[in-house]
């Protein structure tokens, strides 16, 4: 047992120790997104339908929409919906056998976190701008 | 008799014949909110912060309406069959079934709600004209 390699054997995937790729947590983020989308559509859907109920009811949504808590509902779901949309593009150049090589699923995975993080911030821009 | 292999008779369809169906309906509504995603942004960031008659006005216009209830209808139809990816991975049995049919009405409610609000805008200022 002298010549055993100590102390620089592969380690086994243990379950709680276990660092997920970045590929596995930006497909997760995916599903994530996708399903917390329906805060952001429920807002929108409720301010609509406020809005030809009455004063009162379109006082309130609104509130609620120009509110702090407004504000960051719409602007994490307007950021969940670019990442989505990116994943969904990524998803399907995976359906077509692309792009599943690890160094490229590695590289798509940063443009997912970038291009979404860039187009909210550019999408804000716009809706303070203009 | 047909002269087609098993393979061939079998291939795209999935056990049932019909297990791709869900996986081709969120490919296409996904290659239509791609579209629709930027444009439905523009229309919703131009209608925040309107008075409620301003709402109703811009939301009585073709486009705005047309973008909005193309995206809510669609959209929904894509999370229904997301969020039943999701429940077929993550429950069994009775859950399960209580999981995808809780989706499918919460879904068409939200569809209902919008088409509806949606409708009004566009009678109202049919009545303005």
């Amino acid at each position: 047992m002298a010549d055993v390699n100590r102390g620089n054997r592969p380690l086994s995937p243990h379950l709680q120790v276990y660092r997920l790729p970045l590929a596995a947590i930006t497909s997760i983020l995916t599903r994530i997104t996708g399903h917390a989308l329906v805060a952001g559509i429920l807002l929108l859907v409720w301010w609509l339908v406020a809005a030809v109920t009455s004063d009162r009811a379109f006082a309130c949504a609104d509130w609620v929409m120009r509110s702090w808590i407004g504000f960051i509902i719409m602007t994490g779901s307007m950021w969940a919906l670019w990442y989505h949309l990116l994943a969904g593009v990524r998803h399907m150049f995976y359906d077509a056998g692309m792009g599943l090589e690890i160094e490229t699923a590695q590289k798509s995975s940063w443009a997912l976190v970038y291009g979404s993080v860039a187009l909210a911030v550019l999408t804000l821009i716009l809706f303070f701008v203009f | 008799m047909r002269y087609i292999t098993p393979l061939k008779a079998a291939e795209g369809l999935g056990a049932s014949h019909t297990g791709t169906q869900d996986h081709w309906f969120l490919t296409v509504s996904a290659a239509a909110l791609v579209l629709l995603t930027p444009v439905f942004m523009l229309v919703v960031a131009h209608a925040i912060g309107l008075p409620r008659a301003g709402v109703m006005a811009y939301f009585g216009q073709p486009f705005p309406a047309i973008v909005t209830g193309l995206f809510i209808i669609v959209g929904m139809l894509h999370f229904i069959r997301g969020t039943r990816v999701m429940i077929d991975d993550y429950l069994q049995g009775t859950a399960r079934k209580v999981g995808i049919i809780a989706s499918v009405i919460f879904s068409y409610a939200v569809i209902a709600a919008a088409v509806y609000a949606l409708v009004r805008m566009g009678l109202a200022t049919l009545v303005l004209v």
